[in-house]
């Protein structure tokens, strides 16, 4: 007879058999069987969070860096709703998460025990899909399936309740079987027909963009080889989504920079006059396309998706292709390559009237800003990270706000799964913790956080986790006294009524960090700067960086409120010269 | 909105909403409606009427028939997301007017009064089939089938036949002829 396993044992062994090599998690009464067995799995390292919300946001940071499903492990109850916001986030930015979470044992279920709470309830919408097991029995299979669903297709994440008496309870166990479809749900779905559509579109075009986004993320390194190999090939411009960054260098100069509400100038405006948008695995999200009724009207578009759902959403598009990224963009190289072998020179000519206007709006510089001697413009601060940091292959994460934007406009990514941020929820407090789990996935790599002073204090206490875990991150703060983006929108849109946007009473994080017994550094002005970030980066050992910056500083460029793409406010050099009178008249 | 002051477009566009009938073949495990009727209500669908049940017992199958209104690309929408849902089959969407499908529904009435009164009922549901279910001097149950509307229009002329309680189910549909939705 084969040996019988306790549900608790089985959670590790399928863990094992799906290579998992770390979990985040925090321990509590509904999952103490599964913590019992722990120390008989070696090869499954746990990191103790401070928060479950931190669990989850470090597990995201750790797939997204890794491309691997970030494993969380968590208890009933609060346990669980703590997690909702990060499962939410991945549910949000396509991240594939495995949420194990402990509950009442099963004839306590619906009594309100003790830590008891619907969780599968709760995290219906949040989640992929999700799992009550009520017999040990499914056990196994169910935990394989959350694995499968979370990662093939479209990922997302997914979680599976587990009742402490399952935990206990003892069956045998099978190891998966072999890749079974699921459901039928297979990914690729286009034909050939719908390849040789899509280059006779490219061929006949003389004012194409690529517009690319997480997809190419998701759909691993390969996918950002065969989009660079395509992009030369054709010689068309590129832009990219907040979450799309990396997949294309980010200084190359087919590259356009990030387009959307606080994208160039040049992508912008390019998406809007162009006569072929390619959309390569992003999703017309409304920071993108701006007034849904005036996006680039007169263009062809073309849109290569995984998730069918994704398909005329928001644009009706003329062409979609449903399939992975990878997959779509090797067929298509593939077939151009025989086809139309001299396409980028036959194209050259006729793109060249377009790249002439693109270089025009290039010259806008619309990503400048007025410098100052006396304080740190926060751009100027990301610019010199990034400066400094350029050669070391450095994994970035952020909050959500103002800093967010500066770091995706002045940081230059030339990689894949280096940029880890909340695009879809926004969620604040994001960046410490997913910096935490970059680390745990990139032991020897430089992480930074770039963050502000108010999203950092929402999951501050991670620090702790990184203190312990001996974890070098960096959490490089752009401190403007001000939660920075929503004081941006009440001086642009609510007449300067700075309504609760002050946070009177901030930490001396350089104290903060002291008592979390990791280093604390601060820089007050500009001349300092470079010599405070090489003393961070100097620094093995967790660093928060105080950068006391101006405090009213706003981002731009900008797309207001319900406007199109070729209607976006510059910075203030660009006011000052066009003289708009009427404070904010442009604005509403 | 002329003075809007967010960075959300607001839409005032009208569109035309059209009746559809979703047909969803589903596992019948625990939780499932809740996915199906979540998925409506969290992005703002709507349901006129649902009605499920299982209908196969040995494969644990049931089907889910959900009326809704929604302009062409809502229903579309409705078809995809419900696709994506992991225990989801199959979903055939038939649209109101589409005379190649059958829909109905079912409705049980109740009419208290003289038997003057309780024949006239009956005679009043006709057209309908009418089925007694039960019968008492004082009053009588009487099923009929029907499409939604007609149900609606005898629902109100039977109260002047001493109706006191209507129970009604969601529509069912069926194709016509021998094929089956694949």
């Amino acid at each position: 007879m084969s040996k019988l396993y306790s549900g608790a044992e089985i959670v590790f062994k399928c863990m094992e058999d799906q290579n998992v090599d770390h979990i985040f998690g925090y321990p509590g009464g509904a999952v103490l069987p599964i913590y019992d067995e722990l120390q008989n799995f070696k090869s499954i390292k746990h990191v103790l969070v401070r928060h479950e919300q931190g669990a989850g946001h470090a597990a995201e940071g750790y797939a997204r860096s890794s491309g691997k499903p970030g494993i969380i492990l968590v208890t009933s109850g609060p346990g669980a709703t703590n997690v909702v916001t990060a499962l939410t986030d991945a549910y949000m930015d396509s991240i594939p998460l495995v949420c194990i979470s402990g509950q009442v044992p099963t004839h306590l279920i619906g009594t309100d025990a003790f830590q008891e709470c619907d969780t599968t309830g709760i995290t219906r919408p949040c989640t992929k899909h999700n799992w009550l097991v009520k017999d040990i029995n499914d056990l196994a299979e169910t935990i394989h399936k959350a694995f499968e669903v979370a990662t093939t297709g479209r990922p997302g994440p997914v979680l599976v309740d587990i009742p402490k008496d399952i935990q206990f309870q003892k069956t045998k166990y099978n190891r998966p079987k072999k890749e079974k479809k699921l459901n039928g749900k297979s990914h690729n779905h286009f034909n050939q027909n719908s390849i040789d559509d899509f280059i006779e579109l490219m061929s006949k075009s003389s004012k194409p963009i690529f517009y690319t986004g997480g997809g190419v993320i998701n759909s691993g390194p390969k996918a950002s080889e065969l989009l660079k190999e395509l992009v030369y090939l054709t010689g068309f411009p590129i832009t990219s989504t907040l979450q799309g960054l990396g997949s294309f260098p980010g200084d190359d100069n087919q590259f356009l920079g990030m387009l959307g509400m606080h994208g160039t100038y040049e992508a912008n405006n390019a998406m809007h006059d162009c006569d072929l948008m390619i959309n390569i695995g992003a999703r017309f999200d409304d920071r993108i396309t701006g007034k849904i009724d005036e996006f680039s009207p007169n263009s062809k578009k073309v849109h290569i998706d995984i998730d069918p759902s994704s398909i005329n959403k928001n644009v009706k598009v003329d062409l979609a292709i449903v399939g992975d990224v990878k997959t779509v963009l090797s067929s298509t190289l593939k077939s151009l390559k025989q086809k139309k072998s001299k396409f980028l020179k036959s194209n050259k000519q006729k793109t060249s009237k377009w790249w002439e206007k693109i270089q025009k709006w290039r010259s806008v510089r619309s990503l400048d800003y007025i410098g100052s001697e006396e304080t740190i413009k926060p751009q100027y601060a990301i610019e010199r990270l990034y400066e400094l940091t350029k050669d070391k292959d450095s994994y970035i994460t952020t909050e959500v706000g103002q800093h967010q934007m500066w770091a995706a406009q002045h940081y230059k990514f030339n990689k894949p799964n280096r940029w880890m941020t909340s695009g879809g929820l926004g969620t604040m407090g994001y960046g410490l913790p997913a910096a935490v789990g970059v680390q745990v996935a990139h032991p020897k790599k430089l992480v930074i956080d770039i963050a502000g002073e108010a999203s950092v204090l929402m999951t501050i206490q991670e620090m702790s986790t990184a203190v312990q875990y001996n974890l070098p991150i960096k959490i490089f703060i752009l401190n403007n006294q001000y939660m920075g983006m929503v004081r941006q929108w009440q001086e642009l849109l609510h007449d300067k009524n700075y309504s609760e946007s002050y946070t009177a009473a901030l930490p001396d994080f350089v104290k903060l960090a002291e008592a979390y017994n990791c280093v604390g550094i601060r820089a007050k002005t500009p001349e300092e700067l470079d010599d405070k970030i090489i003393e961070m980066l100097n620094t093995d050992r967790p660093v928060i960086f105080d950068c006391m910056v101006d405090k009213v500083e706003n981002c731009f460029p900008m797309i207001p409120s319900g406007k199109p793409h070729n209607q976006m406010i510059l910075g203030p050099k660009d006011q000052e010269s066009k003289k708009i009178t009427g404070k904010g008249k442009s604005l509403v | 909105m002329p003075n809007s002051k967010s960075a959300y477009s607001f839409s005032n566009k009208k569109e035309k909403f059209d009746t559809h009938i979703i047909v969803v073949w589903v596992d019948n495990e625990a939780g499932v409606l809740a996915r199906v009727v979540g998925l409506f209500s969290g992005r703002g669908y709507n349901i006129e009427s649902l009605a499920v049940a299982q209908v196969d017992e040995k494969l644990k199958i049931s089907r889910i028939t959900i009326v809704t209104t929604g302009t062409p690309q809502v229903v579309n929408q409705i078809k995809l997301q419900l696709r994506k849902l992991v225990p989801v089959h199959k979903v055939a969407d038939f649209k109101r007017e589409d005379k190649a499908v059958i829909f109905k529904e079912m409705a049980l009435f109740k009419i208290v009064g003289p038997n003057n009164k309780l024949e006239g009922a009956l005679k009043a549901c006709k057209k309908y089939n009418p089925v007694i279910l039960d019968k008492t001097k004082q009053s009588n149950v009487i099923q009929i089938t029907a499409l939604r509307r007609e149900i609606d229009k005898m629902a109100n002329d039977l109260k002047k036949f001493g109706l006191v309680s209507v129970s009604r189910t969601g529509a069912v549909a069926m194709t016509r002829g021998a094929d089956i939705f694949k």
